[in-house]
């Protein structure tokens, strides 16, 4: 099957039904695996247990700026290629991206109290978080309120590609600037700075929250697939109403 | 398993996190249920869509 094929939505619907039972399980079965590695990964040395905290928290901001990214990607096929299934792909994965951000943002939070002695600082890192959080809110506010959904499809796009400026400066916030947020301990040069008994089980969980994007991303476009066949569908209805009464 | 002084703070991310999720699931879900149920409707009230009309016109 070549890849254009999946530029059909009635296509793409028979894919995602027979991938998403198996995407299910398999995101159950590595979320279960990395769990029980939680339960047996030593305490840090200076945090204590207060580093299980960790295992949700990074792979969430992982998945935040990832979820923006596949937003960009699905704004650039909106915008330039007026690809059906990208504005699909985007408007689905926006509350998805701000779940993920606010779950960050919480646990995060959660971590500073005890690590920091504080909740929230206004430092660059969370601050930019607290933006990109923001800016997907915005976009959900586009997708959700705007009449035309063509018109509110590109202003999104748009804001979405805007935005995408913030991802950088996420990034490389805690190099840049003086935070209290520590820098970067796995992506960076010279190697991870974590041991493997730490370090294992949270690529385990980075990857369950990954399989979990993935799944719930695919379940969320089928239903907006369904969900534009019903307003098409509604048009039609009142069209043919319409005509029955003149 | 002992989590320390802080237990309270580790207790409450993974419980955020769990209902955050369950909410994603959960409105996914009965999204979909939604929707197929009214595609179900316009159908039994005779609606079709036009993609379908074409094909059949072409038969």
């Amino acid at each position: 099957m070549a890849i254009i094929d999946l530029a059909n939505p009635t296509r793409f619907l028979n894919i995602v039904n027979r991938l998403l039972p198996w995407l299910a399980a398999a995101t159950a079965v590595v979320f279960a695996f990395g769990l029980a590695r939680i339960l047996n990964a030593p305490d840090d040395y200076q945090q204590g247990a207060t580093v299980k905290i960790m295992y949700l928290h990074v792979p969430a901001a992982w998945l935040a700026m990832m979820c923006w990214g596949v937003m960009s990607l699905a704004a650039l096929g909106t915008l330039v290629w007026k690809h059906p299934l990208a504005d699909v792909s985007g408007k689905a994965a926006a509350p998805l991206g701000a779940a993920f951000t606010f779950i960050c943002l919480v646990t995060g939070s959660l971590w500073g109290r005890p690590t920091w002695g504080t909740y929230w600082v206004w430092d660059a890192r969370l601050t930019s978080m607290l933006v990109l959080f923001l800016l997907y809110l915005g976009v959900l506010a586009l997708y959700w309120t705007v009449e035309d959904p063509g018109r509110g499809s590109r202003a999104a796009a748009i804001l979405t590609l805007v935005g995408a400026l913030n991802i950088p400066i996420i990034k490389f916030s805690v190099e840049y600037w003086n935070t209290l947020h520590q820098p970067a301990s796995l992506f960076r040069k010279g190697g991870s700075a974590i041991d493997p008994s730490i370090l294992i089980p949270l690529l385990i969980m980075a990857g369950g929250f990954t399989l979990l994007f993935l799944t719930l991303h695919l379940a969320a476009m089928r239903n907006e697939i369904l969900r534009r066949r019903v307003r098409a569908m509604r048009l039609i209805q009142a069209q043919e109403l319409a005509e029955a009464s003149t | 398993m002992n989590l320390g002084p802080h237990a309270d703070f580790i207790v409450a991310a993974y419980a955020v996190t769990i209902f955050a999720v369950a909410v994603l699931i959960a409105w996914i879900v009965l999204d979909y249920s939604a929707q197929r149920r009214i595609l179900g409707n316009l159908e039994d009230s005779g609606v079709t869509r036009r993609s379908r009309r074409s094909n059949r016109d072409a038969q």
